[in-house]
């Protein structure tokens, strides 16, 4: 019991007397916390209303009127045409390759970050001490640090400019499996386990029939970190891959962006604008969709590192 | 000590108590081979992804491509070069800056924000919680356009505001300001993930606790400093961590940026940039090794040092 009182971590998710203290509590609203919020709020919608106003631009209204609010002619249907007709519709090829990356890349790294923080979680073995190290060393380590060295390598091996060097380096995240490995702690019942050996079932089978439903809400929660991220990646498509035909959304925008400043490059503006509200869209639909699951998964993770 | 599964699974077996100890033990000495078939997949991805690659790049800093005869070994000159070259000094001072101003905004915005929604005096929590955590959703290229076309003269925001002030409005991309441009996008994009995970730590904190409070008339600014603040110890040592990381190796943002104002961000405004550019501009790649290793050791340090201050402080918690 004294475990429960000085790691409450432990009772998350379950709270009914902090449910029972809000509502008898019955707090008066607060005027300037609401205003300070709000304000908060307006800062962090501000860019997106500015995306969604001047994807209705187009290129010359996007210079000669204001950029909070609509003006000109209302171009966001000749707009988005143009993002998926653009140089023999590109972009939706980089959008079919930022969704392969991010079903290989994130649905493959949460399915080894579970198998793996589910055995880190359940099982004694040889050498355990020694992986919990070096996993954990590697949740400091990011991506980004590992970028050039990882290029130079994949680059020997003949790997860039192929899918394989963008979705290889996703497979790895450390973080989601720091995060199933506490979850599974809690979530899996060492004596479900105990009872399903003693019934003679298999220790995979125990997993698949068993624990991975346990495991559910953990999973969502690294899928939604890895998808995110990969969906979002920019850093290492950028390094790995020379050829248009292999970019994702981040890479080929930001081509479409820089165009503007090479000698002989069309200036479109508009079309990285509309671009990017499209390239944003079904992240957010997907973010807002499964956020709950992600916060409740959130806690145990965040709570007990 | 929290994370062992015996402690999660020991508070639940209360009703087998006389042979429960007995059973955890055997359960968790039962060594075997089992949990490699778990971790094998993972860890053979991490190997060749991770592993691999840091022993290559040590490999490469320790050479230099030369005009005649390939690859010289050098031993750690690449390293010397690194120490006192004054490019590379000037982008670690500058993530440097950035870190120690743009982290302890970011984090105290998102502290309070996380304390506000757990105060349970706002109208509207969730839309408050959701719209301050969106920007984390979006892309770091798509988020440095939008600020940056907000930036710019050219498109109508700040020129305009400029015009309205007379001049007076400082350019957001101008050498003075541009750093706190880039740590206005990244607190944009950051302030709501952090909100979050102090406002989950927030949320486990057991009820009784601030019946307690009530009971004993503490104000709600003695709750947030005797309750709130130390609940969210270890939350607030995390969150740290990985601001602190991503503000050391801060890239995408001053990359795409630099678009906009290739005069105000260099193209060794911070040492991934500078590491980015040696290799893919210069073709320096033993060199850009070097500096690839010497970041990743500064990472490590830095991550360690609050991993120590971490248990420190649950050691004390527990005792």
């Amino acid at each position: 019991m004294t475990a429960t009182t000085e790691k409450p971590a432990l009772t998350a998710g379950r709270r009914p007397p902090r449910l029972a203290r809000r509502a008898a509590g019955r707090k008066r609203h607060s005027v300037v916390l609401n205003i300070l919020m709000t304000v908060m709020l307006l800062y962090a919608v501000l860019p997106l209303f500015w995306l969604v106003v001047n994807s209705s631009k187009s290129q010359t209204a996007l210079f000669s009127t204001f950029g909070l609010w609509f003006g000109g002619k209302f171009a966001l249907w000749s707009n988005i045409h143009q993002v998926f007709t653009y140089d023999n519709g590109i972009f939706v090829r980089w959008f079919a390759n930022t969704v392969l990356y991010v079903v290989a890349g994130a649905g493959g790294a949460t399915l080894l970050a579970t198998l793996a923080g589910y055995g880190l979680a359940k099982y004694d073995f040889p050498g355990k001490r020694a992986v919990f190290a070096v996993v954990l060393g590697a949740v400091a380590v990011p991506g980004t640090a590992l970028a050039v060295p990882t290029f130079l390598l994949f680059s020997k091996l003949h790997l860039t400019n192929t899918p394989w060097a963008v979705i290889l380096p996703s497979l790895v995240s450390p973080l989601g499996l720091y995060l199933i490995w506490v979850y599974a702690a809690e979530a899996v019942p060492t004596e479900i386990l105990e009872a399903a050996r003693i019934d003679g079932a298999g220790e995979f089978r125990t997993f698949l029939v068993i624990s991975s439903r346990l495991l559910g809400p953990g999973m969502v929660t690294v899928a939604l970190f890895t998808v995110v991220a990969t969906w979002n990646n920019y850093f290492l498509p950028l390094i790995m891959l020379s050829q248009p035909n292999w970019y994702p959304l981040t890479v080929g925008l930001n081509e479409w962006n820089s165009q503007a400043s090479t000698i002989g490059g069309e200036a479109v503006y508009n079309l990285v604008i509309t671009g990017s509200l499209l390239t944003v869209i079904p992240i957010m639909a997907t973010f807002l969709y499964l956020q709950r699951y992600w916060r409740s998964g959130l806690a145990a993770g965040s709570v007990k590192a | 000590m929290s994370l062992n599964p015996a402690v999660a699974a020991g508070t639940r077996a209360v009703p087998r108590r006389r042979n429960g100890p007995a059973r955890r033990r055997r359960a968790h000495g039962r060594r075997s081979w089992t949990g490699w078939a778990f971790v094998g997949p993972f860890l053979a991805v991490f190997a060749f992804a991770l592993i691999v690659p840091i022993g290559y790049a040590i490999y490469l800093s320790l050479y230099r491509q030369q005009l005649i005869g390939g690859n010289a070994f050098v031993g750690i000159d690449n390293y010397k070069t690194a120490l006192s070259d004054p490019q590379f000094w000037a982008s670690l001072r500058r993530v440097l800056l950035f870190l120690v101003v743009q982290v302890p905004i970011m984090t105290v915005l998102a502290l309070l924000a996380a304390l506000a929604l757990d105060s349970a005096r706002l109208r509207w929590t969730p839309l408050y919680r959701l719209s301050i955590f969106l920007p984390y959703a979006v892309p770091a290229v798509v988020a440095s356009f939008m600020w940056g076309f907000m930036y710019g003269t050219q498109f109508g925001l700040v020129s305009r505001l400029r015009s309205f002030f007379g001049g007076h409005f400082p350019d957001p991309l101008s050498s003075n300001w541009v750093l706190g441009s880039i740590g206005n996008v990244v607190t944009w994009e950051f302030v709501g993930y952090n909100m979050l995970i102090f406002y989950s730590a927030l949320r486990a904190v057991p009820g009784e606790l601030y019946e307690a409070a009530e009971i004993d008339g503490a104000s709600q600014l003695a709750i947030v400093r005797w309750i709130k603040l130390p609940a969210l110890r270890i939350a607030i040592v995390v969150s740290l961590v990985f601001s602190v990381i991503g503000s050391v190796q801060l890239f995408n943002e001053p990359e795409i940026l630099h678009q906009l104002a290739p005069n105000t961000i260099p193209t060794n405004f911070t040492p991934n940039m500078y590491a980015y550019n040696l290799s893919f501009a210069g073709q320096e790649y033993n060199y850009s090794a070097a500096i690839a290793i010497v970041m990743g050791i500064l990472t490590v340090i830095i991550a360690a040092l609050v991993q120590w201050y971490g248990q420190r402080t649950e050691r004390r918690g527990t005792a």
